[in-house]
């Protein structure tokens, strides 16, 4: 049962780069591949994709197969389904895994649907077990986990969580480049022009401290609370997405999958319960500290520091403390 | 225009979950339900599309009796009429064949759009649009922001990672899953609940249907609560008293202060 990796590129400004959740997606096809003992491929779609070919022919894999159409030089879902479906039934792969980017969210159901399958989505982790393979997920946006299995013949599908799989781990080799030209028809959907929308006058990627705000915070009038925690530390103000769509705090706040990712050396969440496409955005702080009064928010799963209390009661009182020690 | 809005009633966002004995899902006899978020979006684009542009807002739910009260408050919203597939053992329905009971009660419809929330806050898929599009074989675009009909066609706005967007055209009959905050949710009014009392909802079973939970190609087998992935040292207690332990961290360990 060989394993397929298809990876992602995006023309976002120019010429065709790698989506770099596709190098987490190929370390976990190459550790897939060793313990079921299976080979593994890998594939770009696109056109023009010759060089990201030959870079990914560098890694330790049986085949890179460079999809190469006119057709397939702007993403559609119609165009991407059929292409890979043709891959998948070209080579037989029998596991087939994708970065969990917004991207694979718009076709991969489509795909399996088409193959009358289900793709088992946002992968965070896997084991085997008896030669099966066992795939966790989370439910209830991260308070649970779930193990998965496949059920029936294959091919399987499955989206691999960005951060779930490391990328530094991959096993460099050199592979053979094989061209396939998927038929292709024309799609229905006609993708328009790519664009950001604010203007980034805040860019929180460059702060050393963030004191961010979520749903706990429950109305604008009492964001001054946390914004007196961020002046106490000398930390940017940044949100989760509630805040920033409920109009509370502007979008260019808002760390996140849509957001901004960041890092600062301290990341302090009030409020926030700890959703993935939040965590995506900020787990690769430095040290990350949470108060939520739900012991069992998943904001608390990354956190090296927490407390567990009403934030209304608990950030007042941190604001004083910070003031005594900075006097 | 006659819009179909997909809605799923989900555990209510603070719930305080139990995984049941059997292991194989949450203890649910004690929540309280609410519309899952973005499914609230999904409805409130497809009212403020019908009050431009004239037309119907027919809900669809599939799950178990409990569900009809999501039903009724999205007629008290304004949906004009609701189709219910009264369902209790929805959870071993996977996506797909829960997207097919779905499609079967479309059949009938003949809709001109279709709206999904892009996932729900319980299994969080993320799948069931998509797969419905496919399965009536539409054309479908995900995570949408903005809507804009045209003549025979709209053009959307679908979010793309790290603050970027994309413009999409397609024909209708389409499928369009919805992202929370792409409108500014409406409250029901008295008036509203009123009418909602009249307003047709169509039971139907997953019987009726013809559609089984049989031949599903991936099984939930067991849930339980995550491990911690770090060694989080937590405080608890009077405020005062967290307070300054924390800070004294902050201070001596993370050195922030």
């Amino acid at each position: 049962m060989s394993i397929l990796v298809v990876m992602e590129q995006l023309a976002v400004a120019g010429a065709p780069a790698w989506n770099r959740m596709s190098w987490e997606t190929l370390a976990a096809g190459q550790q897939l591949a060793r313990e079921l003992q299976q080979p593994v491929s890998a594939a770009v779609l696109g056109s023009g994709i010759g060089d990201l070919a030959a870079e990914l022919a560098s890694q330790k894999l049986e085949h890179v197969y460079a999809v190469e159409h006119e057709l397939l030089k702007d993403y559609t879902p119609d165009t991407y389904t059929a292409a890979v479906r043709q891959l998948v039934e070209h080579t037989q792969a029998g596991i087939v895994i994708f970065p969990h980017t917004y991207q694979v969210r718009d076709f991969l159901p489509k795909l399996a649907t088409a193959l009358g399958r289900v793709a088992v989505s946002d992968v965070i982790a896997h084991r085997v077990e008896d030669g099966k393979l066992v795939l966790v997920r989370q439910l209830f946006q991260g308070k649970l986990n779930v193990d998965v299995r496949f059920a029936g013949n294959p091919p399987y599908f499955a989206s691999l969580q960005a951060g779930a799989y490391r990328a530094d781990q991959l096993e460099g080799g050199s592979a053979t480049v094989e061209s396939f030209v998927p038929q292709l028809t024309a799609p229905r959907t006609k993708p328009l022009d790519m664009f950001r929308e604010a203007q980034r006058a805040v860019d929180l990627t460059a702060a050393e401290i963030i004191v961010s705000v979520g749903r706990g915070i429950k109305e604008a009038d009492n964001i001054p609370i946390v914004q007196k925690l961020a002046d106490a530390l000398g930390a940017e103000l940044a949100a989760s997405r509630p805040i920033c769509d409920a109009g509370w705090l502007p979008m260019e706040r808002q760390v996140g999958s849509s957001g901004q990712t960041v890092a600062p050396k301290m990341y302090l969440a009030v409020g926030i319960s700890g959703a993935i496409q939040h965590l995506v955005g900020m787990k690769g702080s430095k040290t990350i500290v949470a108060i939520n009064k739900d012991s069992n928010a998943p904001i608390f799963e990354v956190a090296d520091y927490g407390i567990v209390g009403d934030l209304f009661q608990v950030v007042p009182a941190l604001v004083e403390e910070i003031r005594k020690v900075k006097q | 225009m006659k819009i179909i809005v997909c809605i799923k009633q989900v555990p209510a966002r603070d719930s305080q979950l139990r995984v049941a004995p059997s292991g194989t899902w949450i203890q649910d006899a004690d929540l309280t339900y609410e519309i899952n978020e973005p499914d609230a979006y999904a409805l409130e684009e497809g009212l403020q599309l019908k009050e431009k542009h004239g037309g119907e807002v027919v809900v669809l739910c599939a799950g178990p009796a409990h569900a009809a009260q999501t039903v009724r408050e999205a007629l008290a919203k304004g949906a004009d009429r609701a189709i219910h597939i009264e369902e209790d053992n929805l959870g071993s329905f996977d996506p797909l064949s829960a997207a097919r009971l779905l499609a079967a009660a479309l059949a009938a419809e003949k809709p001109d759009l279709v709206l999904t929330g892009l996932q729900s806050d319980d299994l969080g898929y993320g799948q069931t649009g998509v797969i419905l599009a496919e399965l009536l074989g539409l054309p479908h675009a995900t995570i949408i922001m903005q809507v804009e009909k045209q003549d025979g066609s709209i053009r959307v706005k679908r979010e793309l990672e790290d603050g970027w967007f994309q413009h999409v055209e397609m024909p209708l009959p389409a499928l369009l899953t919805i992202q929370s905050g792409i409108n500014k949710l409406r409250y029901a009014t008295l008036m509203g609940i009123k009418k909602a009392k009249s307003k047709e909802i169509r039971k139907m079973s997953a019987a009726d249907l013809g559609v089984s939970p049989e031949g599903a190609t991936i099984q939930l087998s067991r849930v339980y609560l995550p491990g911690r992935s770090k060694q989080t040292q937590l405080f608890e207690g009077p405020p005062k008293e967290v307070a300054a332990k924390l800070v004294e961290k902050l201070r001596f360990e993370v050195r922030v202060i």
